[in-house]
This record gives C-alpha cells, sequence and structure tokens, in this order.
C-alpha cells in the first residue's frame, strides 16, 4: 500500500469509505440511489473537464488554469451537501464544485481565457461568488454573508473554500473568530491539499487545522476529503447546524493536489515524483466507484454510457470556451462602477477616442 | 545599448550563481541583473537577508532567487507562510533588531495585502521613533502580460503618497542591479518595483564591480531630443524609446527621460529637459487620476510654465482594475502609437 500523504499525519480523518472503497462507517448518509450516482458522475465530468482544460491551455485557448486533478471528492460532496439557498464563495481552484452548484463552465472559464475578469455568470442567481485571487479574502466574505442571512432571518447558511495555505493568513484567523463571536451560520471549508505552490502544509503551520476552531468557540472536523460520502455527510451536518442557528463549522479536509498549482507552474522543483504516485493510491473517484459497483449501485453499461455522454458534454464545453469572442472594449467602463460617474465618461472617451 | 530579447520562457537559466546565467557575450537580462544585485548583497553583508512566498526552492514565481536557497540556506531565504501582513511586520521587527531584510511580494498586487503594515508601520517607523529600518520591498509590478487585474497593478501611487518609504523603478538592466544595491543599502524602506514585462525582454551589458551603485532620486536622460520631453517610467521607457524612434523617421525629436526613482522624484532633470524642448508628455502606467503623471505634470505646470509651448499632457490608464483580455488590456495601458500620436499633437504647437 502506498504511504498516505505527508500532510495526513496526526488525527483521523472520519471516514465512511477506506482508501480501497471498503466500508468503515456508515454508508447511509442521506442520499438515494440517484443522487450516489449523480455524484459519481459529476466526479468524473470533473476530471474530464480539468483535463481538457489543461489541454486548452497548452493549445493556447486559455490563459493560465488551475487544475484540481484528486480534488473531485471534496469539493462534489461539500458542494451537493448544500441547499439551493446556500451560498458558496470560492478560490481559484473550485471548478468541480461550480459544475455541481448549475453555474455554466463556459461562463466559468471566461476568467481563465481572459476574456473577463470573474465570469460574466451572475454570483447572486447561481449562488456561487466570483472565482477569488487574493487567497483568504473570501472567507470573510462568506462569514459576512452569513451573518446577512441571520440578520435577515432567511434559513440559510455559507460556505467559503480555501487552501491549507491560505490559513496562514490573518483573514482567515479573522473570519473564524468574528463566526465564533457571531455564531455566523457559515461552514469553513479547506481543502488541505497538502501545498500552497511549493510550500507545504507543514511550513504554514504547525499544528492541524481542523484544531483551530476549538480556540475560535466552534466545532472542527477533519474529514477525508478524498471520500465523497464522508465529506457530504460532514458539510450536511454542518450546515444542519447552521440552519438550527447553531453557529460555524470548520471542516479540514483532507486531500492531495495531483497536478501542478497551475499551467505555469513546475512541480518538479519542489516536490518529488514518488509522492505524487503514492497520492494517486488515495484516487477519490477510484474509491467512490469501486463501492458503488460493489453496492450494486452502478454497473460496467452505466459507466460505458455516462463516459460517451461526458465526452460530448466537454466537446460542447470546448466549443462553447474556444467560440467566446474578446470581450467589446467599452465594457471596462460599463463595469467598474454600477452607475460610470461622469469623469469616467472623460476617461472613457480618451481610451475610446471620442 | 540595451537589445530586445525574443520572450522566452526559459531564458532565466539555470545554474546557482546568477552571474552565471548571463549570454556567452556577457549580457545581463534584467532579471539576472537585479539577482545580481541580490547576490552581491548578500555576499558582501551576512546582515542582509530574504523572506517572501515560494522564494526557496521554488526560487519564486519568476525565478528570481532561484539558486539563493542552495547558496545562503534556509536561514537567509526564508519561504514564509501566505501573510503579506506579517512579511513586512516580520521585516520591520528583523530590522529593529539589526538585521536588513528584503521581502519578495509575489507580485506587487499582494502589497495592498499588507498595506497597513507598509503604509502605517513601515512608513511612519522612523517619524515615530527615529529608529532607521533599512527594509526593502520587492516585487512584479505592472501590466502588458495578460495577467489579470490581480497581477498587473502599477502600486507607485498607494505607496508614495504617505511619505517615509522611498519608490524605485528601473527600466533598464544596469539601472536595475546598481538601483538595487543602493536600496539594500539604504537605511529607509525602498519599494523596489520591477516590472515584470522587462524581466526577460530587455538586456544589456550590466557592470561587475561589487560596488556599482545607481543613487536613488536621480533620473536619467535615454534619448536626447529637442520637440517634445517624454518623462516616463519602467515598461513604458521602452515603449516611448520606440515611439521616439519612430518619430524621428518623421521628423519629430523627442527626448526620453527615465524617472528610476519615484519617490524622491528628480525634478531637476525633469525641468532641464522641458527647458530644452518646452514640451511634456508625461507616460505613466498608474492610474491617471491622482497617478505619478499627474504629480509630474502638476510639477511642470508649476516650476516650468515660462519654458512651456503646449498644455502638459498626461498618458496614463483609466482610474479601474486592469482588464484581463487582451484587447482591453491593449485599450487601457498606452501603447506605442498612443504615445507618438500625443507627441505629433503636442509638436504641433
Ligand atoms: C494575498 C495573496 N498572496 C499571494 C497570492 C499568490 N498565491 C496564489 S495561490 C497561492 C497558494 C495558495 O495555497 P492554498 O491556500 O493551499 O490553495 P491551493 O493553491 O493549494 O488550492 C499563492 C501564494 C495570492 N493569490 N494572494
Ligand atoms: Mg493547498
Amino acid at each position: 500500500m502506498a504511504s498516505e500523504p505527508h500532510h495526513w499525519r496526526g488525527t483521523e480523518p472520519r471516514r465512511v469509505l477506506a482508501p480501497d472503497g471498503s466500508l468503515v462507517g456508515d454508508p447511509d448518509v442521506g442520499l438515494g440511489p440517484d443522487d450516489l450516482r449523480a455524484m459519481l458522475r459529476f466526479m468524473l465530468l470533473a476530471r474530464r473537464l480539468d483535463r481538457e482544460c489543461i489541454a486548452l491551455q497548452r493549445q493556447g485557448e486559455l490563459t493560465v488554469y488551475p487544475g484540481f486533478e484528486g480534488q473531485e471528492a471534496a469539493q462534489v460532496g461539500s458542494a451537493m451537501a448544500l441547499g439551493p439557498d446556500d451560498f458558496v464563495f470560492p478560490t481559484f481552484r473550485e471548478l468541480a464544485a461550480a459544475l455541481v452548484r448549475g453555474v455554466d463552465p463556459v461562463q466559468y472559464l471566461a476568467y481563465h481565457r481572459g476574456t473577463w475578469h470573474g465570469g460574466p455568470y451572475d454570483p447572486r442567481a447561481t449562488r456561487f461568488g466570483p472565482i477569488c485571487i487574493p487567497v483568504a479574502t473570501q472567507i470573510v466574505h462568506g462569514v459576512g454573508y452569513a451573518m446577512g442571512l441571520a440578520l435577515d432571518g432567511v434559513r440559510a447558511c455559507s460556505l467559503a473554500y480555501f487552501g491549507d495555505g491560505s490559513t496562514s493568513e490573518g483573514d482567515f484567523h479573522e473570519a473564524a473568530n468574528l463566526a465564533g463571536v457571531f455564531g455566523a451560520p457559515t461552514v469553513l471549508f479547506c481543502q488541505n491539499n497538502g501545498w500552497a505552490i511549493s510550500v507545504p502544509t507543514a511550513r504554514q503551520t504547525a499544528g492541524e487545522i481542523w484544531k483551530r476552531a476549538e480556540g475560535y468557540g466552534f466545532p472542527g472536523i477533519r474529514v477525508d476529503g478524498n471520500d465523497v460520502l464522508a465529506v457530504y455527510r460532514e458539510t450536511r451536518e454542518a450546515a444542519a447546524r447552521a440552519y438550527a442557528g447553531e453557529g460555524p463549522t470548520l471542516i479540514e479536509a483532507l486531500t492531495y493536489r495531483v497536478g501542478a498549482h497551475s499551467t505555469a507552474d513546475d512541480p518538479g522543483r519542489y516536490r518529488g515524483e514518488d509522492e505524487v504516485s503514492d497520492a494517486r493510491g488515495f484516487d477519490p473517484i477510484a474509491r467512490f466507484r469501486s463501492w458503488l459497483l460493489a453496492a450494486g449501485h452502478i454497473d460496467d453499461d452505466l459507466l460505458a454510457g455516462w463516459e460517451a455522454e461526458i465526452e460530448e458534454q466537454v466537446l460542447t464545453i470546448r466549443e462553447g470556451v474556444i467560440a467566446q469572442p474578446p470581450p467589446p472594449v467599452e465594457w471596462m467602463f460599463d463595469w467598474t462602477y454600477a452607475d460610470p460617474p461622469s469623469a469616467l465618461a472623460v476617461q472613457r472617451s480618451e481610451v475610446l477616442g471620442g | 545599448m540595451a537589445t530586445t530579447v525574443k520572450l522566452d520562457a526559459g531564458a532565466a537559466g539555470h545554474g546557482a550563481e546568477p552571474r552565471g546565467k548571463r549570454d556567452d557575450d556577457g549580457q545581463a537580462t534584467y532579471l539576472i541583473a537585479i539577482a545580481e544585485a541580490l547576490w552581491e548583497e548578500m555576499e558582501r553583508d551576512e546582515r542582509v537577508y530574504m523572506l517572501g512566498e515560494d522564494i526557496g526552492a521554488y526560487g519564486g514565481a519568476f525565478k528570481v532567487t532561484e539558486g539563493f536557497l542552495d547558496r545562503f540556506g534556509s536561514g537567509r531565504v526564508i519561504d514564509t507562510p501566505i501573510a503579506e501582513e506579517t512579511i513586512v511586520g516580520m521585516a520591520v521587527g528583523s530590522a529593529m533588531e539589526g538585521l536588513r531584510p528584503v521581502a519578495e511580494f509575489q507580485y506587487a498586487d499582494f502589497m495592498s495585502s499588507g498595506f497597513d503594515s507598509i503604509a502605517t508601520v513601515l512608513g511612519r517607523y522612523h517619524y515615530r521613533s527615529g529608529v532607521p529600518l533599512p527594509v526593502v520591498l520587492r516585487g512584479p509590478s505592472g501590466g502588458y502580460v495578460r495577467a489579470s487585474s490581480f497581477h498587473s497593478v502599477n502600486p507607485e501611487p498607494w505607496f508614495a503618497y504617505g511619505g517615509g518609504i522611498k519608490i524605485v523603478a528601473p527600466a533598464f538592466p544596469a539601472d536595475a542591479k546598481g538601483l538595487m544595491k543602493s536600496a539594500v543599502r539604504d537605511d529607509n524602506p525602498v519599494l523596489y518595483l520591477e516590472h515584470k514585462w522587462i524581466y526577460r525582454r530587455i538586456k544589456e551589458t550590466v557592470p561587475t564591480d561589487p560596488d556599482f551603485l545607481v543613487p536613488i532620486g536621480e533620473a536619467a536622460v535615454k534619448r536626447e531630443g529637442t520637440d517634445v520631453s517624454i518623462i516616463t517610467s519602467g515598461a513604458l521607457v521602452h515603449k516611448s524609446l520606440e515611439a521616439a524612434e519612430n518619430l524621428a523617421q518623421r521628423g519629430v525629436s523627442a527626448e526620453v527621460v527615465d524617472l528610476r526613482t519615484i519617490v524622491p522624484i528628480d525634478e531637476e532633470t525633469v525641468l532641464n529637459s522641458i527647458a530644452k524642448t518646452s514640451r511634456a508628455l508625461v507616460v505613466s502606467e498608474s492610474y491617471r487620476f491622482v497617478g505619478i503623471g499627474a504629480e509630474v505634470g502638476a510639477t511642470i505646470a508649476e516650476k516650468a510654465f515660462e519654458h512651456l509651448d503646449a498644455p502638459v499632457t498626461r498618458l496614463s490608464p483609466p482610474n479601474m482594475p486592469v482588464p484581463f483580455s487582451p484587447t482591453l488590456e491593449d485599450a487601457f495601458l498606452p501603447q506605442v502609437a498612443d504615445i507618438e500620436r500625443a507627441v505629433e499633437e503636442l509638436s504641433a504647437w
């Protein structure tokens, strides 16, 4: 058996499925067979699309792209656990979560194509915030949003994704503290993928991320982020606590970034191939698929059918991305303010020439 | 004479010592020149150390610090947790203790993630305490590289405003080297902005004298001319030189003044140039409203009024995020053709 990724050491994470797909917890997470199948299908689509995006970048169709291979369970499991009124604040690596939330992938990828800054999807309609580049800033937004929900008396929560490296920023600590003090209905969801570009988790924190919650006065949970059922259950329970007015939860999902930080990165500079091939032995898709097969929820025919469907789906997304024209120059003036002030009109005519 | 090299992703080269990465003919790119300066200063003075995100094994996002970890060790080349405010605070504290920190920001955009520590702590420390803080904050700034609004900002005005911090923004490899050495030896906080468009595009012969310094606060005339003065800095120096070359073929003589230092501005060199040409075009990559161009333009209007034959003219981006889309970024940032057009309009006066 391959050895576990370095940053999984310490407290055992909560699990439903062992890495080999065998059952170690209660598999009844509240999802019926259709939902379980949908879960796997999202993971398969996400992986196939992620690889396509890397190809698109190599072909010059995307400027830069941050892949998430290996993190499909953490993203799909958590995103599926949310209700339609809940609001997600992503980083720049949550395309899989975006798919689950119904964000149009072509619009999402507009950011990486450089045709627009955040993707022209409407965060309010999709309940999925704009792609966030300054790390950890979105965690505070998640708490602020949750406090808004509480003030409005809406029975919903927010969930902010962030990485292990992001927990070093003051924003993480300030967000956690704020959430704790006000009992904000929010989920702080950390995908601990072992790396922040070239820096391993151990150089971001000397402790375990989930344990920090205790200091801020609310529950912290360590879950196997490559076990989609466990991720789903823990996120679902965290959301339920939020709905019930029981405040925030910090979830540390142990996962692994199998690919590069982004298409601009060369991981050979800072980590060995052994580590990566070992981590592949903990693949989240293989684990869930093998359990679904064993439980009789899926069979090879279904999988083969999906494969063909997904190929077609990804091809359509690819064509949509490539077909995106550059935006008209006026857009930058139209979008900077909700109602452009007249001084901007002067600058606009300077740039547009007239 | 500097030459423009074709962009090559691997142009930083490999091997430990930056000086070993010069071309066969001994020329250094802007990036290598900066690395040489840092290397030599670290060799000269063991109190100089580096801190920043991914600067160790990774060599930094742009590979400026490649090889430094092996040579100077993890005690002097410190990969910090991701926390910009903390990077500045650690620099402040360790400078109090007598060290000379050089902090790298992965992008100058993220200097604003440490804004309070830079603007209200670092910039006021000497004022509050009389203790000099020899801190260098360095990072890649500027656009023209299709890197989106989060990796393209020109932060000069943000930090020029409050005082207490010098700001350096060289355009040529030799200047970059000499100014970096001056910055490290300066007893004040210095914000050292490296233009990422220039990194691997411009190379030239760079002095090897370990005490080669370019003083902070001195501009340089990079091309002599008689009709119009173009006052500029950073990548726009190169765009302006290209424009001046094209204009010369059409009989217009443009002088190009490279500010090199943004704070303190070298008014004398700027005003001398205006006295000669009587026409001023200020080209800046910081925003038009409250940008560096506005400041330079106001200085010229105030102090060179009797020399002027035409209104002081500015070319600067509008006040909004740097667009990601190439079409929008091109429209947003001053281009060679824009500079030529503006110079021609001015020379018609
Ligand atoms: C404030 C800020 N500082 C630095 C960066 C540069 N940067 C981008 S991603 C990244 C690493 C993030 O690591 P982690 O939080 O673990 O997320 P992951 O990339 O692993 O998903 C860094 C340093 C940034 N985007 N924002
Ligand atoms: Mg990470």
